[in-house]
């Protein structure tokens, strides 16, 4: 008779309780709901206190947060849509934001006058001579965009890395550039005198600015546009099949390559308006490049890779964990905690990827 | 002759071009007496410090399929620690006075911690996402420094240099302490990395690369690999951050930003993604023509901008034509002159073919 011993088959996972088994997600709840109940009701020694005292500055806080969101959407909408349809990583993005920036300064520039003694005021910029200076910003880099995709990215498909070191070659490249035809100081585009940043709108005595509800609302805009254009037409729908499976789309006899332009053109494009908008809002300067990268990849690895829905959900959250961070930390003791902020954003980060590490609503390609 | 003896006769050349470079390493200083007093600090002490945290992003690329951008935070953690460790007062920062070796330790170790944990968060992404993951980590750690006054600030923290170990003295006065100890540590790290590829952990690491599925299936731990090849990379570049904080006297912000992290990558890329010697040889390249370039005050003709650019377009030449950098380059120059004039293809027997390795994208599933 063999002797038989009893071995516990190695593929069983031990059994662990639900909570252990669901540790980032009990993290992350545990860390929300804390959030959320320090923000209302807490609030021990922050600038503005809790909610519930200060009910103004925190409409404040999530209005910002909500107007900055539709800005991040934006910019990283297009940075998404070429992701989901290519897989290439467009390193470069930022400096389409800097440079679709840039040239709307000079167009507006060359519309609108270089203004009086501290520049070109929005008072002195008529609709047109903001809006046509984006328009020209959103063509120019979109047409940079495609020749950087047809000259480099396309016999490169692929190879995901090679092509992300062609992009930031492109950058480098770029950046030197633009330091060598603007300059290294602060640029700013003027807002059109009907959002002027003395424009306020003022409901139940709380006065907000214009030029951030104007932001909101383009982005909105664009967004539905977007939404739209891949949901409903036949174009969007060959786009939506090609982040599937790009392969079959192109057995089926769609010119792939052509759907790919244009995904580039779109995002490019989106890029260079971003730009203007964001120059508008903040200004422009050297190493904006570089932070506009960061923002957009922290909204795309949240939110999912080559996912719309994903990047306004990432850009939400993203602006509301970084302005509220920034408001509702404590303030007490010299110079803590405020500098902090930063931490959390990466907290953030980390968290979604704990949880999801293709992002929120990303799939697997 | 037959490829194999085509192929050692060329790790011959390559064993007595090494031998060389060692031998004009070790004399180095006499390059201040036919060069210029800059020889040594300003271009090899550079190199080798460069060249050493190089190392480390060429290890993570060549035998774990992972191009990491974070290596330069990593360096800059540990220069920051090393100088908020070892300072007296009067600087910024902790200005801790601890003596210069107890820093230095705690300066490695912490370092190698920070890597476990960023190894952690990032072990679970592979190709593209794992280079948006970890840049999004580098410009996070920049933004911390820059912010947290407790520790950096924006102007970081100096006056490491009246702070080092008496084997090292001031590197000011005596560069040539400092660069015989930065000699030797670039050899050790060399030699260290080498050997940990041809331990197991070092074979598995690379099975993980070609094919994580099935390491997996066989039972090796797949994300635990990878989170420890991240940690010993990031072992590796603290030496780079302690050389660094001893050569530059300060560590602040704007050593550790984006541009900076676009560097050590055009260095890595420039040199070889895939063999390690590619680390110094790349280094070298873009120290001498940085500082030929401001030396002569170049600047590139018609388009304007100046170092940037160069090295910009060389990198982008690079990736387009050689992903394997100029050690590719001088592996595939040799493959084709031995199948053009030593061996034709219809002589050779089978399997001769490149032995340059195939792109890290190549052997992505």
């Amino acid at each position: 008779m063999v002797p038989t011993t009893t071995v516990a088959p190695r593929w069983q996972v031990p059994a662990r309780s639900v909570l252990a088994r669901r540790m980032p997600l009990t993290i992350t709840l545990v860390a929300a709901v804390f959030a959320i109940v320090w923000v209302l009701f807490w609030g021990w020694k922050t600038n503005y206190g809790p909610a519930i005292d200060d009910p103004t500055d925190f409409l404040y806080t999530t209005l910002d947060s909500i107007t900055f969101a539709g800005l991040l959407f934006i910019v990283a909408s297009g940075f998404t849509l070429i992701f989901g349809l290519m897989r290439a990583v467009n390193m470069a993005h930022g400096s389409f934001y800097l440079m679709g920036g840039y040239i709307a300064y000079d167009v507006e520039q060359k519309l609108a006058g270089t203004g009086g003694g501290f520049g070109l005021t929005s008072s002195q910029v008529s609709w047109w001579q903001w809006v046509v200076p984006a328009i020209v910003a959103s063509a120019a880099m979109a047409g940079i965009g495609l020749v950087m995709q047809q000259g480099f990215l396309r016999w490169t498909q692929g190879q995901d890395i090679r092509q992300a070191l062609i992009t930031i070659a492109v950058s480098l490249i770029l950046a030197d550039q633009m330091i060598a035809h603007w300059g290294g100081l602060e640029q700013n585009i003027a807002f059109p005198n009907f959002v002027g940043t003395d424009k306020f709108i003022v409901i139940g005595g709380i006065s907000y600015a214009w030029s951030r509800i104007f932001i909101l609302l383009v982005a909105i805009g664009i967004g539905v546009l977007l939404w739209g254009w891949l949901h409903r037409t036949r174009i969007g729908m060959v786009i939506r099949a090609g982040v599937d499976d790009r392969q079959m789309v192109s057995a089926l006899g769609v010119n792939v390559q052509l759907v790919f332009a244009l995904a580039f053109i779109v995002g490019a494009a989106l890029a260079g308006f971003g730009g203007a908008m964001g120059g508008s809002f903040a200004g422009l300067a050297p190493e904006v490049d570089g932070q506009w990268l960061l923002n957009a990849l922290v909204v795309v690895i949240i939110g999912g890779m080559g996912s719309l829905g994903g990047a306004a959900v990432g850009a939400i959250l993203y602006a509301f964990v970084s302005d509220f961070s920034a408001a509702y930390l404590p303030t007490s003791s010299g110079n803590c905690c405020t500098e902090y902020s930063v931490i959390f954003t990466f907290g953030l980060l980390a968290f979604v990827l704990a949880l999801r590490p293709l992002g929120l609503f990303g799939r697997p390609a | 002759m037959t490829a194999a003896q085509f192929r050692e006769i060329r790790t011959w050349v390559e064993r007595i071009a090494g031998l060389v470079a060692v031998v004009l390493l070790v004399t180095g200083p006499i390059g201040n007496w036919l060069f210029g007093s800059f020889w040594v600090n300003s271009i090899l002490t550079q190199t080798l410090w460069l060249g050493i945290a190089a190392t480390s992003l060429i290890f993570l690329s060549a035998y774990g399929g992972m191009v990491s951008l974070c290596q330069v935070s990593l360096y800059g953690i540990s220069g920051l620690v090393l100088a908020n460790a070892v300072t007296g007062p009067g600087t910024k920062g902790l200005h801790l006075h601890w003596a210069p070796w107890v820093g230095v330790v705690f300066a490695i170790g912490f370092t190698t911690v920070i890597g476990l944990l960023f190894g952690a968060l990032a072990s679970r992404s592979t190709g593209i996402y794992f280079l948006m993951l970890t840049l999004t980590l580098a410009v996070l750690a920049n933004y911390f420094f820059g912010q947290v006054t407790t520790v950096s600030g924006f102007s970081g923290v100096g006056g490491i240099q009246d702070n080092t170990p008496s084997l090292i003295g001031n590197p000011n006065l005596e560069p040539n302490r400092l660069y015989y100890v930065a000699l030797v540590v670039a050899a050790a790290s060399y030699v260290l990395v080498r050997y940990i590829t041809r331990t197991p952990f070092g074979i598995a690491l690379q099975g993980i690369r070609d094919d994580p599925v099935r390491m997996a299936s066989l039972g090796y731990n797949v994300p635990l690999h990878r989170m420890l090849a991240f940690a010993f990379a990031a072992f590796i570049a603290s030496f780079a951050g302690v050389i660094f904080g001893w050569w530059n006297d300060t560590v602040n912000p704007g050593t550790i930003n984006l541009s900076s992290v676009i560097a050590l990558l055009v260095i890595a890329v420039i040199g070889s993604l895939y063999r390690l010697e590619g680390a110094w040889v790349g280094a070298f390249a873009y120290v001498y023509i940085n500082n030929e370039v401001q030396y002569h005050n170049w600047s590139v003709p018609w388009l304007g901008g100046t170092f940037n650019t160069i090295i910009g377009v060389v990198f982008l030449v690079i990736v387009l034509l050689s992903p394997g950098g100029l050690l590719g380059i001088w592996e595939s120059g040799t493959n084709w002159i031995y199948r053009l004039w030593i061996s034709p293809p219809r002589l050779a027997p089978a399997g001769t073919g490149s032995t340059v390795p195939p792109p890290a994208e190549g052997r992505e599933p």
